[in-house]
This record gives C-alpha cells, structure tokens and sequence, in this order.
C-alpha cells in the first residue's frame, strides 16, 4: 500500500546540505520531508577529508563561508556534538617564490573576509612546524580555520533534523520527481508519494539528473578524491595543511592518524569509488616531501569518494531557473564540507523568503545556458534512484 | 605456452594443491604467499635450521603435512614462488603486492584465491592482557619456533582447535591447567551423527579428548567465561559453569572460537558475497568447483568458508581444474567429481561440527558495556550500544563511521565478528541483519616508504 505524505518542504539527499536546510527549516517551523536513497552523511559528505577551510576560496565564496563559519562554531548547539571540530588552523604552503607570491595576492584580495590571513616566512615556518619538509619556502595561515569529523558531522545534521521533526527517510530512492501544476510530486517506488510545495535538490553527484528534469541542465562531472589514513602517531601536526597550486593535504585528528588527501581514485561504477595504487605512490610521495616523520608509518586505510564537479568550480546554489519553488544545491567540487551548514541556512531562507542576505549570484544555475530549456518532468533514471 | 597467467594467492593445502594441478598441466603459476615458506598456518614450516620432526609438530598430521610439504618442492622449479609477498589490493587484472618493504604489481588472467583463516575471536574482560592469546597464535608460537605462551596455560573457548592446541601444549611439555568448552556435552551428542560420517577425523578428536582426560588434565564443557584477571601479565581466569563461578590461577590463556575466513581480497576484487547462517559470517560465493561470481576468479580452502585442511587440498585441486578447464584445457572430468563428492561430504560433517562446538549465541548479552571489542580503536561494547541506541546505527559500515569500531591497524579482521554480535544483539536481530564491513585496501598496513620509488627507479 503506497505511503503518502505531504510536507511544506521536499529534500532530495541526506548529505551536509539537505539534512543542514532541513535542520534550519524545521527551526523556522516548516514541516520537512527528506529523502535519501542511501543512509544521511553516508557518501561525499561522510568521506571527505574533513577540511574546514575558508582559506583558498574563490572571494564570491568567502561570503557564504563566513556564514558558514559561524555556524560551525555553534555546533553542539545545532546538532548536539562538536564532531571533533577543531579550528586547529588551516596553513597553506608554498613551494615556491612564486606561489609565495600567489599567497600574498589572495591575502591582499580577500582582505575584509575576515579571515586574518597570516603570511609565514620560512624562518617562521621552521620555528612554528618544525615537522614541515624541506619542499616549503613559506606559507599563508588562518589561524580560525580547522577540521572536523566528517563521519560524524554529516549524519549529526540529519539526526538533528530528525529530532526537530523532519521526516528523514534513509533508504528511500526517487523513482520519479515531477510538478504537477500545483505541488511538487515524487514517487519512491510503491511504496511512498512525497507532496510539497518545495523542493530541494541536494544529491551530490547525482543531482545533475534531477535538474535536468527540470530543465536545468548543467555540465556536471563526477570526481574521486583519493584518501589515506595513517595508524595513530604522536601527536605532531599542529595544522591542517595544504598546499598553493593544489596536491596534497594532510591534517592529523586528536586520536593521532593522519589523514591525507590528493590525486585521484577511480569509480568503481556510478555509485562507488576507490582509491587507486597509482595515485597512492604518487600522494605517499608528495606526502612524505611535507611530512618527512611519515616516513616509518604505514597506510591503515584508503578510500574515496563520488563527488560533483562543476568547470568554473563553483557549485549551483540557488532557485531553478525554470520552476518556481525548485531550489538546487549541489556540484560543490570537492570544497562542500565547510559550506554546508551555510548552504543549509541559504536554502531555508530561499524556501521562506524568496531570498537570501548571503550573496549568492556567483552559484546561478543559468550561467551554463543562455536559454533554460522547457521544464520536461518524467521518471529520474534508476541511476540517481 | 598459452595465453593463461595463473596466479595463487595462500600456499597452504588449497594453494599447494592449486599449484600443483596447474603444474601438471604444463602451466608455471605464479604462487605469492605471505609466510616465508609453504605450508600454510595448519601445516606452517619452522624457520630454516630449526630440527624439530614433523612428528612432533604435526601429529597426527605430519602425514598429510609433509606430503604438501614434498608436492610444493617437488615442483619449486616450475612455479613462479613468492614467498614473504603480501597481497595488499587489487585492481583490473593486477595485484598489489608488498614484499620486503617494497611495492610491485603482479598481472594475472586468472586467480585462484587461497588465503585462510584466523582466529574467530570473541572477546571477555582482561582479554588484551598480556599473556592472553588466541589459539591459533598459541598454536602458531608452538609449532613455529617451539615456544609456549606460558608454563602454565588454560585454553579456552570451543571448536576443534580447542581440544588439539591443549593437547599440543601437553605433549610439548607446558602444564595445560584446563580446557574451559562453552559447548556442552548435550550439543556434542546431538552432532554425533554428523559426526561420523568422517569417522577418523571423529576418532582424531576422541582421542585428543581421551589422552586429556587420562593425563590429567580438567576438560569442562558448557562453561562462560567471566575475566582473566592479573596487573602486568595474566594471572588467573575466572569462568563459571551455570552453578558456580571459579578462578584458576594460570599465566597464560589461550582462547578462540574456531576461526573466520579470510575474505577481504575476494571483497577487493568484487566477489559476491551471501550471508552463510552456519558459519555466521558473510562469505565469498562460489559454486562447487570454486567458481566465484567473477570471472577468472577462483576460491580455495578455508578463505572461503571454513572446510579445514583436508578439504582445502581437494578445493585447491578443483579450482585449479576448473580454472583450466574454463581455459579449454582438458581435464579428468571424473577426478573433478570425486574431489566434489568428498567436499560434499566434508560440508555434512561440517553441520556436526557447527553443532558440536556451536558459537555462543548468548555471548553479545552477558559481554559487559565496559569490555573492549576493538583495541585498536579501545572501543567497548558499551560505545557500540550507546551509539545504536542514539542514532539509530543498525549496520556495520555506519558503527564503524560513528564509533571507530574496525577502524584500526585489524581493519576489523579481529573485531569485526565481534562487533556485529553486539550490534545484532542491541537491534535485537541476527548477525545477518547488520551487513559487514566493505573491504579496502591496504588488507594490511602498508609502509609509506614501500611506496617510494626505490634507488636506481624513475619516479
């Protein structure tokens, strides 16, 4: 017998910023229906590498991520843990005078950010990360940004949602997503029809589909950021790390295992993804030119991951350009994470409001196409399901 | 020859036997093993030099152990031997390879794997003691170097190995104070008739139990264990038998629970896997001549359910005939079908094993909150219901992303078992209901600077 259930709002995808926007709906006193075909925070949004960084963002991102950092900042609050989130501070590296050069730059662009950027010479370097390898010359640091649990962080929001009354069904693939005029309507199989007046699309790497639907179509691609981590070792690593003009990062959590990231894995098929031998030799490599003391420590485990990838690098944020009460948030190309409380908070004031204070112009869904094809509606395939 | 690239991962008695037909066949195999000489754990060789016989290593098995020694010899020259090789992933028709703190990649077009079992471990309080084993550790201490865990040792637990390992011990001259069986007699009669159908292998375990009895040495059926106790080393060991409890002092404690496959490389490689309610774990598929749902690939021995010794040597065979006759190799059709019929047999006497030694099914309901599961991660059972309780957790993959449970150096090769036992049981469902951990790579830690072009490489 087919379930049928009605809900102010209707969210497609359970990751950071569906369970994040239904999370601050349901604060706004709007019922929330959140659909996620696997369980919430399971994919990118559990697996990243958990980089909560400000630092390197394009500036037309810098105002949502300072949003989004106050947010972070009162996570027991919202979500009832801290999730190992630590503002550990996020030191970018330079290999060279030039990428030195290209710190100071952004340093100067994104004055006004508030993110205190503070630039390091190698002397300040050596004295402050004695650990750091012989490839840095120096380095941009911001002291507030850090790292955080992703495993537990993503599914803290949807729980969160859930005890604030959002219905959140896991296991639960859209088989079809339509608007009939009046409502929003989408079907899970038989076995449950899901009305409501809005609807999030927040699936990841699988939400080009469901915008396509709708007419929106965007050049979107999948990527699998390859991962590592190390056993525990004493504690050493005082940042996060990354490096200018991209390849490895590291941070260590406080249980003592460094977690690196760089390269690419491989999809296994549409849903799965994993690190690859190739990229390993290639990041251990990188990874040791920056962290030498990893030499004598071994990889526990790899993994990677499915995410939306869009070719200017920003995300689609925003209300669909062909129907009115679709609202997207996904392709986030590989930087969700920090966002994701954020976007949570745009996507609930664009649901109650129309609009949101955060700007958000950069992330239009229409600046891929001129012309917005004709909304067409119909059966998503069993791929996104 | 052909185009076919045999490759044997285990060589133990089903990666031996594998080898062996492939050889006789006019194939060179490449056969990579972890241990630095053939034989697998049940038939592992000392280290070089060492002089005991086989007799004493053996026992009753040293027949069969130096007839699999003599075979991989025998054709040690037309084998590609990797000894000291670790297989660490795989990926699209290669292997990872880690040997001597180096990396390399190991094509193959067709694979049988061969990779065993460890201990089935099932933890109790003060079970990370220093001094407590599990049994196949005691055993591999034993017959390895010729050393004991201790002078004065209790085994515990239940299965076959329980019994062996303590008469082992005896006759090597260690004081063997007890043998604590949490089966009881009741379910050992009810196995009988399962039991003999393989009547020597029965008669084998009579007479372990019967030269415990008649020198001396306490066997207790139906027991629980409540703790091993001690400061820096065991001391003694607490356990109760549905009347009263009762200690022994001991400084040493060998336990286990049979053992588990070894299923993580048939999991990188894309194996289907079923839940096996006998085995209460989730195994590898394959059919009756090894034939695992991906083509190319093959199953052997105990890494794909555990059979034991004597049936991992006849699977090793079969697979391999399988692997060339689905090559378009002729084979001895009817030498394939006797290796099936004794492999059904062998899955009959099975039954009557699982019955004799049954897995505690009471073991997640008395283990307390305060008892670690994973002590690579010092996560307790406690952590694991609390965190199913609070959000819900009802399968492995997502303990373990909340928890850390099989998230350390074991990569749940040691707790994972456990660990579903207890989620199961806070679900208030079975072990097949709570899924299992996805495998990933490395199956064992890899050292950065295996992963270093080495001296005279290109990067």
């Amino acid at each position: 017998m087919k379930e049928r259930i009605s809900a102010d709002v209707a969210i497609i995808g359970g990751g950071i910023m569906g369970a994040s926007a239904a999370l601050f709906l349901r604060r706004m006193g709007l019922s929330v229906a959140l659909l996620e075909r696997d369980l919430c925070g399971s994919r990118s949004s559990g697996v990243n590498y958990g980089g909560v960084r400000r630092q390197g963002r394009p500036a037309t991102q810098l105002p949502l991520a300072q949003r989004a950092h106050g947010l972070w900042a009162r996570l027991p609050e919202l979500i009832g843990t801290e999730g190992e989130y630590l503002r550990s501070g996020h030191l970018k590296i330079a290999r060279s005078e030039a990428d030195l050069a290209s710190l100071e730059a952004y340093r100067q662009r994104t004055r006004g950010f508030g993110m205190d950027l503070e630039m390091l010479s190698l002397r300040a370097l050596r004295e402050r990360c004695p650990w750091l390898g012989k490839a840095a010359v120096g380095g941009s640091l911001c002291p507030e940004d850090g790292q955080a649990n992703p495993r537990l962080v993503s599914p803290a929001f949807a729980l969160a949602a859930r005890r604030l009354g959002a219905d959140v069904r896991e296991q639960t693939g859209i088989d079809e997503a339509i608007h009939d005029g009046s409502v929003f309507v989408l079907r899970s199989g038989h076995a449950l029809e899901v009305r409501a007046r809005s609807l999030l699309n927040c699936a990841g790497a699988w939400a080009g589909t469901i915008a396509a639907q709708f007419g929106d179509t965007v050049p979107m691609e999948s990527g699998h950021p390859e991962m590592a981590v190390t056993e525990p070792l004493p504690m050493f690593m005082n940042f996060s790390l990354g490096v200018e003009g991209g390849g490895a990062y590291a941070r260590q959590v406080a249980r003592g295992n460094c977690v690196i990231g760089g390269g690419q894995g491989y999809a296994l098929d549409n849903q799965r993804a994993r690190a690859q031998r190739s990229g390993l030799a290639t990041l251990s490599q990188q990874v040791l030119g920056l962290l030498p003391a990893l030499r004598h420590a071994h990889i526990i485990r790899t993994w990677s991951g499915t995410e939306g990838y869009l070719p200017d690098r920003q995300p689609v944020l925003g209300p669909s350009a062909t129907t009115p009460g679709l609202f997207h948030a996904f392709g986030f190309s590989g930087g969700g994470f920090q966002l994701g409380p954020g976007v949570g908070a745009v996507l609930a004031d664009l649901v109650r409001d129309g609009q949101t204070a955060t700007p958000i112009a950069a992330f239009s869904v229409s600046r891929f196409s001129s012309s917005p094809r004709v909304a067409t509606t119909g059966s998503v395939p069993s791929a996104v399901a | 020859m052909t185009a076919l690239q045999p490759v044997i991962v285990g060589a133990g008695p089903a990666g031996v036997r594998a080898a062996q037909t492939l050889v006789a066949h006019g194939l060179r195999p490449v056969v990579v093993d972890e241990a630095p000489r053939w034989g697998g754990q049940i038939y592992r060789q000392p280290p070089a030099g060492f002089s005991r016989p086989g007799r004493t290593l053996y026992g009753f098995e040293a027949g069969r152990a130096e007839a699999l020694h003599a075979a991989m010899a025998d054709i040690l020259d037309r084998v590609d031997y990797r000894p000291d090789t670790l297989v660490w992933s795989a990926e699209a028709g290669r292997l990872d390879l880690l040997s001597r703190g180096r990396t390399d990649t190991l094509p193959y077009g067709q694979l049988i794997v061969a990779t065993g079992a460890t201990d089935r471990v099932l933890p109790f309080p003060g079970w990370t003691l220093p001094g407590v084993y599990s049994l196949g550790a005691a055993q591999v201490a034993l017959k390895y170097q010729g050393c004991a865990i201790g002078s004065r040792v209790v085994f515990a637990g239940t299965g076959p190995l329980l019994y062996l390992v303590a008469y082992q011990y005896a006759k090597a001259g260690a004081q063997v104070l007890a043998v604590l069986d949490t089966a009881s007699f009741k379910d050992q009669a009810a196995a009988l008739p399962y039991l003999l159908r393989q009547p020597a292998v029965f008669a084998k375990g009579l007479y372990y139990l019967g030269w415990l009895h008649t020198h001396g040495v306490p066997v207790h059926q139906g027991v629980r264990l409540l703790r091993a106790t001690g400061d820096a080393q065991v001391s003694g060991l607490y356990w109760h038998d549905g009347r009263s409890e009762y200690r022994l002092p001991c400084d040493a404690v060998g336990f286990g629970y049979a053992l588990r496959s070894e299923t993580q490389l048939a999991d990188l490689l894309g194996c289907r896997f079923r839940y096996n309610t006998l085995q209460r774990a989730a195994l590898p598929e394959c059919d009756a001549a090894g034939r695992s749902s991906v083509p190319g690939v093959y199953l052997a021995g105990d890494g794909a359910g555990i059979m034991g010794a004597d049936a991992a040597e006849w699977a090793g065979e079969r697979a391999a005939l399988a692997l060339l006759a689905d090559a378009g190799q002729a084979v001895n059709t009817a030498r394939a079908a006797t290796l099936e019929k004794q492999l059904a047999r062998t899955a009959a006497f099975r039954i009557g094993l699982e019955r004799a030694f049954p897995f505690p099914c009471d073991w997640a309901a008395h283990a307390p909150d305060e008892l670690v599961i994973c002590r690579c991660e010092e996560v307790t059972a406690g952590e694991l219901r609390q965190c199913s309780q609070d959000t819900g957790a009802r399968e492995m993959n997502r303990l373990k992303a909340l928890t850390r449970v099989g998230m350390g150096r074991c990569q749940g090769r040691s707790c994972g078992a456990a660990a579903a036992e207890i989620l199961a049981h806070a679900c208030a469902t079975g072990p097949d209901a709570v899924g299992r951990l996805r495998g990933q790579a490395p199956i064992k830690p890899l050292p950065f600077a295996a992963m270093l072009p080495q001296d005279g490489e290109t990067a």
